[in-house]
């Protein structure tokens, strides 16, 4: 493979590209929108690789291999393409009413992942959340060197992500609300909570131990 | 005499019953057709004997031609709209009634027993009139239909009483929240299969307990996301002879008396062979159905988004029988890696999206699909959605699998190349048609050019049934198909540069086919008119829903939405505005 078809691409190329591929317009992802005159190709959802000649299998592959792999490779906006993927309208229905959030917890070593909506209630949440995660808070006390030597269990402050990018405070806004703006969640440790006691006492066997130590 | 010279010995000294009686061996469709069109005696003795008809476009024939020259029907199959229906690209009003169709067979002699429709458009009237009109009604099955509410379905259960079956598959039904399971009467205790899976409301638990109690033949049974896990279990004591099971809401804490008495009624039920459902469910539930995953022939997760990658695996591990299973892409391919090595016995294989608006989460790749062809050389039917897809996987899976019947590839961004080497999936599809022999029916997706159509109309000589989207570069590649598929009968087309050139070539073509489908592409309305002036026996249907007045009647204006059929009754009257037949 010449070192053309080479997944880097020269930097001044790279700047050039991403101005053009972020520009919307009606074409498919992927698609190379470059040109011989320039112009974008705008409102043609058919304007397929007319103006680029493509010779596949040709391996004295020219600029016209590069201009195939940078639409491939650049990060177009995600354009809706009707009826695509094609999936039967009930399936698609089905798999939406969904609402499928990351769960981090601070400490924890991998996510986990929560329906929204199976729940009703922040308090159905946070009990389930507890539940989910109250092995990972015996791991961690097991695995630290020091002995924590107050009575706590580690208190978690849940928090998410909304809509906007922001981080906030789980509980402000009414249930419905939250579950639309939601997009992931994570279990804060909260710095405060060294010296006060914990909202839930831990439930494990292991970490009674310890708080009886 | 008649034992004279065999070249003189006809098959009609035999008595009308010998012939019929060796008629009822020959069950497949195409072979009764065939049967058929021996001799004018043979064409009479099979119609009087013919119990089941397919059609596959209603508008291929009317229902009095049907019921006249098919008096002793008893099971009739139709089929709608065109399949691109299911992906929202034909608008809903387009057609495909069923009314019409029942309201002639009611006021025949004929004895109806089982109607299976698929994509059609079905009023409460017509499930209601059916209910009414066929004392023997045994059977009723609707595939992607619309149209009905569960009005509809309390007739059906109130009126048919001999009901063995009633199976709805991935209908949008307008749920009234009636009490439709209590119309069945106490009377009724026929029945053998019931699916109502794809229903959104609530039912009456009591009513589902006890018809369940009151149903001995009842062999399979697929519940809605409305059926709690407590009622699963109570149904299941009632019927240990499952062998088709659909749970509804699988969701309960595993430390419940409720979970341990579901586990032990599972256990009782030895015969399941066929499980789906978990509409809604719980990673720590699965551990319940463990006892009965030793003897699964068919497995369908492909509605419990709720399980993740090592939920799936470490279920999986226990289906060492599966001939099907229908999963989701969050199995991810090191997933597909534990049911290569796990389902030796794996036939059918489909891997649906689980992530529908792009926001980038994990699918599967190549890898997974190639690991599966490595492990389980009986595969013949493919459904696989993912990321992206190789020129070489493909090689590999086609030298792996040279079985496949149905091979349908979904790669989730359309036009992507072969991200290794960046060049069009022609060879790893030109592989594939090339090595299975009996391929019926292929769906491509990816970069692709002329070349893969190329190969398709070389080797692929059993296709039948063709869907490309956003694929080829010139007429050239529609025309390698329309010249080398023999055996075609359904092409669908869409977002592809294939015009009028192509469309025209050999218009005769099409009246060996059911129907060609052709959106977004450059056919141009002064193509559609003349291949339909040409060929007075299709029906050549332009849709087109932008206002009539936006619409130029100008022949050059390329066409939105075209679909043609053969048909032996000429052009159908319920057509609504936006659909122009020429």
């Amino acid at each position: 493979m010449s070192p053309e078809n080479g997944k880097i691409l020269p930097e001044n190329d790279a700047a050039d590209l991403n101005f053009e591929a972020t520009e919307l317009t009606l074409g498919l992802p992927g698609k190379s929108r470059v040109t011989s005159d320039g112009g974008a190709k705008l409102g043609n959802k058919r304007g397929f690789f007319e103006t680029v000649d493509l010779n596949f299998g040709d391996k004295d592959c020219g600029q016209s291999q590069i201009d195939v792999q940078e639409a491939a490779n650049s990060p177009v906006s995600k354009v809706q393409v009707e009826g695509w993927p094609p999936v039967r309208g009930f399936r698609k229905n089905a798999m939406t009413s969904c609402k499928y959030v990351k769960v981090a917890v601070d400490g924890a070593p991998y996510l986990r992942k929560v329906d929204l909506e199976m729940y009703d209630s922040y308090q159905q949440l946070l009990s389930s959340l507890e539940q989910m995660f109250s092995c990972f808070t015996i791991r961690n006390y097991l695995n630290e060197k020091k002995i924590i030597d107050h009575m706590n269990g580690i208190e978690y402050v849940p928090t998410y992500e909304d809509k906007d990018g922001d981080w906030m405070l789980v509980g402000d806004v009414p249930w419905q609300m939250f579950v639309e703006s939601c997009k992931r969640l994570r279990l804060k440790k909260s710095s405060e909570a060294i010296g006060l006691a914990p909202r839930t006492p831990p439930k494990c066997a292991s970490t009674t131990e310890r708080s009886l130590n | 005499m008649f034992w004279g010279n065999r070249k003189t010995l006809k098959m009609n000294y035999f008595p009308d019953e010998v012939l019929e009686h060796v008629f009822d061996f020959i069950s497949s469709h195409k072979d009764r057709n065939s049967v058929s069109l021996v001799c004018k005696s043979w064409y009479k003795i099979e119609r009087y004997s013919r119990q089941r008809v397919f059609i596959g476009n209603c508008y291929s024939i009317s229902p009095e031609r049907l019921i006249a020259r098919f008096p002793g029907l008893k099971s009739l199959t139709l089929k709608g709209m065109p399949h691109f229906a299911d992906f929202n690209l034909v608008p809903h009003d387009w057609g495909g009634f069923v009314y019409p169709w029942i309201k002639a067979l009611a006021k025949s002699r004929i004895g109806l027993e089982e109607l299976r429709l698929k994509r059609m458009v079905v009023s409460d009237e017509s499930l209601e009139l059916l209910s009414k009109s066929f004392l023997n009604f045994k059977s009723l099955v609707l595939v992607s239909c619309e149209g009905f509410t569960t009005d509809g379905l309390a007739a059906i259960a109130a009126n048919c009483r001999f009901l063995r079956e009633l199976d709805l598959q991935e209908n949008e039904v307008d749920d009234h929240r009636g009490h439709w399971l209590s119309s069945f009467p106490e009377s009724c205790t026929s029945l053998v299969s019931l699916n109502f899976a794809c229903l959104k409301g609530e039912i009456n638990l009591g009513a589902i307990e006890r018809l369940v109690a009151r149903s001995p033949n009842l062999k399979s049974l697929r519940l809605n996301r409305a059926v709690p896990f407590d009622t699963l279990q109570k149904l299941l004591m009632q019927a240990p002879q499952l062998v088709d099971l659909g749970t509804g809401n699988f969701v309960h804490d595993p430390s419940s008396e409720a979970y341990n008495k579901l586990k032990s009624a599972i256990q009782r039920c030895k015969s399941i062979r066929s499980l789906s459902g978990f509409l809604e469910v719980a990673p720590h539930c699965m551990s319940a159905i463990y006892p009965i995953c030793a003897n699964l022939t068919f497995l369908n997760l492909s509605y419990a988004p709720g399980l993740h990658g090592n939920d799936l695996t470490k279920l999986i591990q226990h289906c060492r029988k599966l001939q099907r299973l229908w999963i989701l892409d969050c199995i991810g391919d090191k997933g597909l890696g534990v049911v290569a090595s796990t389902c030796k016995e794996l036939q059918e294989l489909r891997v649906f999206p689980s992530d529908l608006i792009g926001a980038g989460n994990a699918a599967v790749t190549e890898e997974g699909l190639v690991h599966i062809s490595a492990g389980c050389p009986k595969l013949n039917s493919l459904l696989y959605f993912c990321q992206q897809m190789t020129n070489a996987a493909l090689i590999t899976v086609a030298k792996n699998c040279p079985n496949f019947i149905r091979f349908r590839l979904c790669i989730l961004d359309p036009q992507k190349p072969d991200p290794v080497t960046n060049q069009a999936l022609d060879e790893g599809f030109g592989a594939i048609v090339q090595s299975c022999k009996g391929l019926k029916r292929l769906s491509l997706s990816g970069l692709l050019t002329d070349q893969v159509f190329l190969y398709i109309g070389m080797y692929a000589e059993q296709l039948e049934m063709l869907s490309i989207a956003f694929a080829g570069d010139s007429d050239k590649g529609m025309l390698y198909v329309l010249n080398g598929c023999k055996k075609l009968r359904k092409l669908e087309i869409r977002d592809c540069p294939f015009g009028n050139e192509a469309l025209l070539e050999d218009v005769g073509k099409y009246e060996t086919m059911r129907s060609l489908w052709m959106s977004s592409c450059e056919v141009t309305l002064g193509g559609c008119k003349t291949l339909a002036e040409k060929m007075p026996s299709l029906s050549v249907e332009i849709i087109n829903e932008i206002e009539q007045m936006e619409f130029s009647l100008d022949d050059m204006q390329k066409v939105e939405k075209m679909y043609l059929y053969r048909t032996l009754v000429g052009h159908r009257k319920d057509a609504p505005e936006f659909v122009w037949i020429l």
